[in-house]
């Protein structure tokens, strides 16, 4: 609530402060507009700046320390029996406390003390929240206060508000680096903690995947074993029926379109096939889940083959249709990126025009053709919902379409879904899996944009 | 560039031998032999094009026609007609599933035993009580009266009304009861159980009992997280643009950016959430299944997208306005903001709908940051517990009840319709607002 105040009151005092800024700078040349260094607006955008530039930094600064800070002054006030301990009680303790305070039930009646705790969380919070909109507040009308009082006939107001735009700017676009430093850094983390108890030669070269771990020391059957070479296989094969369905259909789809179809038909096809890029995933793995496995099991049975009803098959083929616009719009652009003098030589010398497509048009677009496939092969492999909803869970080590196989993705997500801890092995498997998935695709990508752009600059 | 490609073919298009030559060659056995065959492979090669053409718009019919098949009738929903006595007593108690049955087993006197009547209580919707205290609740003064009401009826008899029971199967593999096919025509034959309009599905949150389920809480979730997104990702993502394109040197720290700006938008969107589990939910202690978390996620995700896009629509203007603007005394900032800016528009908000389309429809980051949760209640906050529209999805699709295959299918044709909207919208801004210079 507070928090909100705040912004309103900060939006409003920026609003009042380009306001007073404008008409302060005009109204000290009389009016004069020339004479100022610089427009009138630059001045209001100069005082707005100094409203509210400084409390929103002192706001981000305070919210971002604000929940440890109240956490820590709470525990500090605890009895030593409680806050020490292993990390997972003390955790609870800290979840617990959090839920309290937000007066969300345990499930169970809380220790006096922490009750207690939880009060003094809540009411600390809300003291702080009070004080920072107090703060903030004043800090905005002080800012204001300045901002107002160095406008003048020789401020400078345009290059000041020109350089903090830049380096907004510049903070924008280091978002893009700080994700990529994100993901390799949480992958990275929780991937070394989850390689502390499986060795990564195990992780990467065994070939039994079973990641439900024993509650209890007696328990059978459930030891927790993470070799991953069934999942790897189970999506190399899912990848390449995918591949065995898009790559043919996309390539030649792409060639009819640029090469054979008139202006009209292509009108209606391109849409169409944006269409089908643009259907989501999930839906695509209802269609694989409740069309297309029925289809595939009931065709294997007619040709009397066992069929799985979660077969790799029916995963793969819907995956390749999803995958089809992917490979055709991509190499529609690589077709298209040929020079037409290429085609001229060869209708000269009488070839005809698949001749010419399948002997000159496809050798010269086959680097990025192959660019494009392997952008694809980075699509299917890291495709989550098609798989989750329509291949197995069991990790099965075989090469046989006709049977359930499980992916790499898929794994990640039933991992990671439903009631977890954070730190047992079993979650962070799907960290590892993660990671391995982030390199193999960062690797195709890597190879595959760059193969693009060096084609491109060949023939521009 | 089309033109010129079809007059070449007709050109080059290899013509009978011509009349003036001598006898050669040209004209042999052979010669035909092989222009025959070279024209058959010709006629081969762009049927085989044509196919495949076809195979795919064959696919899309296929996919959007049986979704279509199974969702359409669950915009229908089966009601029963009571009239009910709304016995002061009974509503001051609220028991208003005693009140319903009373008015149910009114319709039919016939039935009298335990075993008839407890066939009768199943065929309306456990939540038909809560209809009537809605209605009571509203309007105090209906106690005591009797009132003629329509109530949702039980997710079987709403199949059975559609169709989806074969009437034909003996009783065991058939799923429902003779007694209640019995009861429910009875129902029909008077009038009592029709079809209307499914209101439900819109304004209900989620359920474990389909007839009660709705995407009104999973459409409320996508609102929020999509609104998040936006916030961030658009303005975020332009600025980026902006710099990289317009300010920044090019040197290997700016080309580094762009190649790790092409990398991002190609990482499988699984790892996203997976950032989001670690660094949103783990490192920075947000709640889980937020709105909040999921539109961060969903930010960081498409940024990559709009950057790309916004960077082609300024790379589009010509340097002659820049040059012009800046002749004239603009500063950098000026001329980009003034004049470059709103030039390359249309092409930014083209990119940027593609991309919010995508945010709405993605589903695999969400379940990492626990946006997969069963959430009854519609979520009206950033921190509240929500699930969006595709996950919602995903849950019914797992659900083993007839009922829930028709309502998710429905919930596909709807999350389908915003999304050919939206690109819809996004084709006519191009085309509206294209421009060549």
């Amino acid at each position: 609530m507070q928090l909100t105040l705040l912004a309103l009151i900060l939006t409003l005092l920026t609003v009042i402060g380009f306001l007073i800024g404008r008409s302060r700078a005009a109204a000290s040349v009389g009016g004069r507009v020339a004479e100022l260094h610089s427009v009138p607006s630059y001045h209001g955008v100069y005082v707005a700046l100094w409203a509210g530039l400084p409390a929103l930094l002192l706001f981000l600064a305070w919210t971002a320390s604000e929940g440890w800070l109240a956490m820590q002054l709470v525990l500090s006030a605890l009895p030593e029996r409680l806050t020490t301990g292993d990390g997972q009680s003390v955790a609870l303790l800290k979840a617990d406390i959090l839920n309290l305070a937000r007066d969300i039930s345990t499930g169970r009646e809380p220790d006096p003390l922490v009750a207690e705790a939880a009060r003094r969380y809540a009411a600390f919070r809300d003291l702080a929240d009070w004080s920072l909109l107090a703060v903030g507040a004043s800090l905005a009308v002080a800012g204001l206060a300045w901002g107002r009082h160095r406008i003048g006939p020789d401020l400078r107001a345009r290059p000041v508000v020109e350089r903090v735009v830049r380096v907004v700017l510049v903070l924008c676009s280091l978002v893009a680096i700080l994700t990529t430093v994100g993901i390799v850094l949480s992958l990275l983390f929780e991937a070394l903690r989850f390689f502390t108890v499986v060795s990564p030669l195990d992780f990467l070269f065994g070939t039994h995947w079973s990641p439900q771990m024993a509650m209890r020391a007696d328990q059978v059957g459930s030891s927790g074993s993470f070799g991953a070479i069934p999942l790897f296989a189970g999506t190399l094969l899912i990848t390449v029926i995918a591949m065995a369905v898009a790559v043919p259909v996309g390539l030649m789809a792409a060639i009819y379109m640029s090469e054979y179809a008139g202006r009209g038909v292509r009108t209606w096809l391109k849409p169409a096939l944006e269409i089908l890029a643009g259907i989501p995933t999930v839906v695509y793995g209802f269609f694989a889940a409740l069309t297309m496995a029925p289809f595939v099991r009931s065709v294997g049975e007619a040709l009397g083959l066992d069929v799985s009803s979660e077969s790799a098959l029916a995963a793969g083929i819907v995956m390749g249709v999803m995958i089809i616009p992917f490979v055709s719009s991509l190499s529609d652009d690589v077709i298209n990126a040929v020079p037409q003098s290429l085609r001229d030589g060869s209708y000269g010398l009488g070839a005809t025009k698949s001749e010419t497509i399948r002997q000159v048009v496809l050798p010269a677009a086959l680097p990025g053709i192959v660019a494009a496939v392997m952008l694809a092969v980075s699509r299917a492999i890291g495709e989550t919902m098609i798989v989750t909803m329509a291949s197995g869970l069991t990790a099965n080590l075989t090469a046989n379409p006709l049977q359930a196989v499980t992916t790499v993705t898929t794994q990640i997500a039933t991992l990671l879904v439903g009631d977890q801890e954070f730190d047992s092995p079993k979650t962070l498997s799907a960290f590892g899996l993660g990671l391995v998935l982030f390199l193999v695709t960062l690797c195709l990508n890597m190879v595959a944009l760059r193969v693009v752009r060096t084609y491109r600059e060949k023939y521009d | 560039m089309t033109d010129l490609v079809e007059q070449d073919a007709a050109a080059v298009t290899p013509s009978p031998a011509p009349s003036t030559a001598p006898k050669s060659r040209l004209r042999s056995e052979a010669f035909a032999r092989r222009l025959r065959a070279r024209h058959a492979a010709e006629r081969r090669f762009r049927l085989a094009g044509a196919a495949a053409v076809a195979l795919a718009a064959l696919i899309l019919v296929l996919l959007l026609g049986s979704i279509v098949a199974k969702g359409a009738s669950a915009f229908l929903e089966a009601r029963i007609r009571l009239e009910v006595t709304l016995d002061p007593a009974e509503v001051a108690d609220r028991n208003y599933t005693a009140l319903l049955r009373r008015a149910l087993y009114a319709q039919f006197p016939q039935v009298t035993d335990r075993a008839g009547k407890r066939v009768l209580n199943d065929l309306l919707s456990s939540g038909a009580p809560y209809e009537l205290e809605a209605m009571v609740a509203k309007n105090p003064a209906l106690a005591g009266t009797t009132q003629t009401i329509w109530v949702r009826a039980d997710d079987q008899i709403d199949q059975l009304v559609k169709g989806a029971y074969r009437r034909d199967l003996p009783e065991s593999e058939r799923g429902l009861g003779d007694a209640k096919i019995a009861a429910a025509d009875a129902l029909l034959a008077s009038g009592a159980l029709a079809q209307g309009f499914n209101t439900t599905l819109f304004t209900a949150g989620d359920s474990r009992e389909p007839e009660q389920a709705g995407i009104g809480g999973a459409i409320a979730g996508s609102l929020l997280t999509l609104l998040v997104t936006m916030a961030l990702s658009v303005p975020t993502g332009i600025a980026a643009a902006v710099y990289l394109e317009e300010f920044a040197a090019r040197n290997r720290w700016t080309d580094l950016i762009e190649v790790n700006i092409n990398n991002l938008a190609a990482v499988p969107s699984i790892i996203f959430g997976l950032l989001g589990l670690a660094v949103f939910l783990g490192f920075f202690g947000m709640p889980r299944s937020a709105p909040l978390v999921g539109g961060l996620v969903m930010a960081l995700m498409t940024l990559p997208v709009i950057i790309i896009a916004s960077r082609v629509a300024l790379k589009a203007v010509p340097p002659s306005i820049r040059e012009a603007a800046l002749g004239i005394g603009a500063s950098p900032l000026q001329t980009v903001l003034h004049h470059v800016l709103p030039l390359a528009m249309p092409g930014i908000l083209t990119g940027t709908i593609i991309g919010m389309a995508r945010a709405l429809g993605e589903t695999a980051p969400l379940l990492m940051i626990g946006m997969v949760a069963f959430i009854v209640d519609i979520p009206h906050g950033l921190t509240d517990s929500a699930t969006v529209l595709p996950v919602q999805i995903y849950m019914w699709a797992d659900s083993p009840e007839r009922a829930f295959t028709e309502r998710t299918s429905a919930a596909i044709l709807i999350l389908l319709g915003v999304l050919i909207l939206l690109n819809g919208v996004a084709v006519i801004l191009r085309k509206i607002f294209e421009r060549r210079w």
